[in-house]
């Protein structure tokens, strides 16, 4: 169990997503960041689907009652023990009694806290997801508070190895592993982004101004960004002939324009449907980069092709696969 | 015919028509009725709107079992879906289900009933006569969890959104926008012109079916008095 003694500018429990109920206008949510939630849950020895807990900018602070095998991935929000930073990337196992403290971002700007078990919050519609819109899912499907008292499931197998082997370890605070995994994953992250899309169903109804702007020009995220979308400002970008379009399914990813030009890429809390012209799709191997992409941080987009974005997802997932197996193997 | 388009590596959209009507309506149902006969286990959902259906799937699960094929994932599940719905024929839809929705218009549930009237040189009793006269499609569910588009609605009572939206709709809420009506499941800022509310629970996470409305139903909104509306509330609490 984990008491939160400080909540954090937005701190969630998400898993992968709620699938299944899209179909009734039910968001799907999960982690906006999927790569390194699933990173964070394979690193603490869980199933990578697990519920792990979303923080945004600022991170919680939390005491940790029993020793517990955690995991961090994603953005680096300056976590520390007794005012040592804890490594991310890394099994670690934190002593009990023991405060992990998160403060402001310094790369990236979500950072996932997996532990060995995962958090035991009830399934709402198939998912632990929090969808603060539908104010369901996660910890009482809201944000998580100061005092909240949040209890994790039992850890498995390969996660009681994993602490058994840090515990001989373990003489301050905590005990981090000496191996990592997923960091390279993250090499590109910086304030100037490249890209990777393919053309959106409705790429061609812009100007050619507009689509030659989207590709040579670069877009600004701003601080009206959450887990909806990315929102961006630059070059504006506008359709040739104005005409309402017809509203239909959206995804993660899905760029779409709003009517004073500027785009907004769509992250897990998005809506089902919309009705905005769809000018791109962001590759979903760079998905993860939005989601951990910074209020002034610089976005490139390079366009490449839908087999091309297809084939990296593949390359993407076999290395998340052989990760896996890596850790398994260390702990045969 | 149908036409596919990539949205992004999991999700292949379906466009049946590019006109919003009950016969497109019928091909996008009648598709979706395929999808639940001829379902596959990397197939994870589908969300059906006017024109469109699009199918989300699992691409890991099409590369394990299809390692034969040398294809894509996308366009392994194009060729499949291409297959399928060979077998399209919107006349096999069967008929909509028909729900009542018991509507209390005005008593400070519709605090603009009266501007919907001005607006259309009609009292506020023709509104609510016309907007409860009619049966209305939902052509699907979208925007927020259980939110119905509805078509149908009379000309004569159209009005333009607010100028400035609400910051807070009740739950319930029934509006109009342009020539859209609706109803509103969930508390939201909005800015449609609300002329009164539903007892109806139209969102209910924690139940075996979530929302009350699906695409297809039709709706008949039924007028009732305050009194009834509270004995609902009575009755739900």
């Amino acid at each position: 169990m984990m008491t939160i003694t400080k909540p954090g500018l937005l701190t969630t429990i998400q898993d992968s997503g709620r699938f299944g109920f899209q179909k009734f206008g039910i968001t799907a949510s999960g982690a906006a960041d999927p790569l390194s939630h699933r990173l964070a849950n394979l690193l603490a020895g869980n199933d990578e689907h697990l519920p792990t807990m979303e923080m945004t900018m600022i991170g919680p602070s939390m005491i940790f009652h029993k020793h517990t095998l955690i995991s961090i991935c994603g953005g680096d929000l300056s976590p520390t023990i007794d005012s040592k930073p804890v490594p991310l990337w890394r099994p670690v196992l934190v002593k009990e009694g023991s405060e992990l403290r998160f403060s402001v971002s310094v790369r990236g700007l979500r950072a996932y806290l997996a532990v060995a078990g995962g958090f035991q919050v009830p399934m709402v519609m198939n998912s632990h997801s929090t969808s603060l819109t539908a104010k369901i899912g996660g910890f009482h499907g809201r944000t998580v508070e100061r005092g909240d008292e949040i209890l994790f499931n039992r850890p498995g197998a390969l996660s009681r190895k994993i602490m058994s082997d840090l515990k001989t370890k373990l003489v301050h605070s905590f005990a981090a592993g000496k191996w990592s995994a997923g960091k390279p994953l993250f090499t590109k992250l910086n304030e100037n982004l490249f890209i990777r899309v393919v053309k959106g169903r409705q790429f061609g109804l812009f100007t050619r101004q507009s689509r030659d702007s989207f590709f040579n020009s670069p877009y600004t995220v701003t601080s009206r960004s959450d887990r909806m979308g990315c929102r961006l400002a630059g070059e504006p970008l506008f359709l040739a002939k104005k005409q309402e379009l017809i509203s239909e399914a959206v995804n993660d990813g899905t760029i779409q324009v709003s009517a004073d030009g500027n785009p907004i890429i769509l992250l897990a809390e998005r809506q089902t449907t919309g009705g905005y012209p769809k000018i791109g799709q962001i590759a979903a191997v760079d998905i993860p980069l939005i989601a951990q992409a910074k209020p002034g941080d610089r976005i490139f987009f390079r366009l490449i092709s839908h087999e091309h974005a297809q084939q990296l997802f593949i390359e993407r997932e076999m290395m998340l696969k052989e990760i896996k197996h890596g850790i398994q193997l260390k702990y045969l | 015919m149908v036409k596919f388009y990539s949205m992004g590596e999991n999700a292949v959209l379906a466009e049946f028509g590019t006109k919003i009507n009950e016969s497109v309506h019928k091909k996008v149902q009648a598709a979706a009725n395929l999808l639940e006969i001829h379902k596959q286990d990397w197939m994870i959902e589908y969300i059906p709107a006017f024109t469109t259906l699009t199918l989300f799937y699992d691409p890991l699960k099409i590369i394990s079992a299809e390692k034969r094929i040398r294809s894509l994932p996308y366009e392994f599940v194009c060729r499949y879906l291409e297959r399928v719905f060979k077998e399209l024929n919107s006349e096999k839809v069967v008929p909509a289900r028909v729900v009542e929705v018991p509507v209390c218009y005005g008593n400070g549930f519709g605090p603009d009933l009266s501007a919907v009237a001005k607006i259309n040189g009609l009292s506020e009793d023709e509104v609510v006569k016309i907007h409860s006269s009619r049966d209305y499609l939902v052509y699907m569910i979208g925007f927020a969890p259980g939110f119905p588009y509805l078509g149908g609605m009379s000309k004569k009572i159209a009005a333009p959104r607010k100028k400035t939206p609400r910051l807070k709709i009740p739950a319930g809420s029934v509006g109009i926008a342009g020539m859209q009506t609706g109803i509103y499941p969930l508390e939201t800022p909005g800015g449609w012109q609300i002329i009164g509310r539903t007892p109806l629970e139209f969102f209910k996470p924690h139940d075996k079916e979530p929302v009350l409305l699906k695409t297809g139903d039709r709706v008949r909104f039924k007028p009732i008095s305050l009194k009834d509306y509270q004995n609902w509330e009575d009755k739900r609490a």
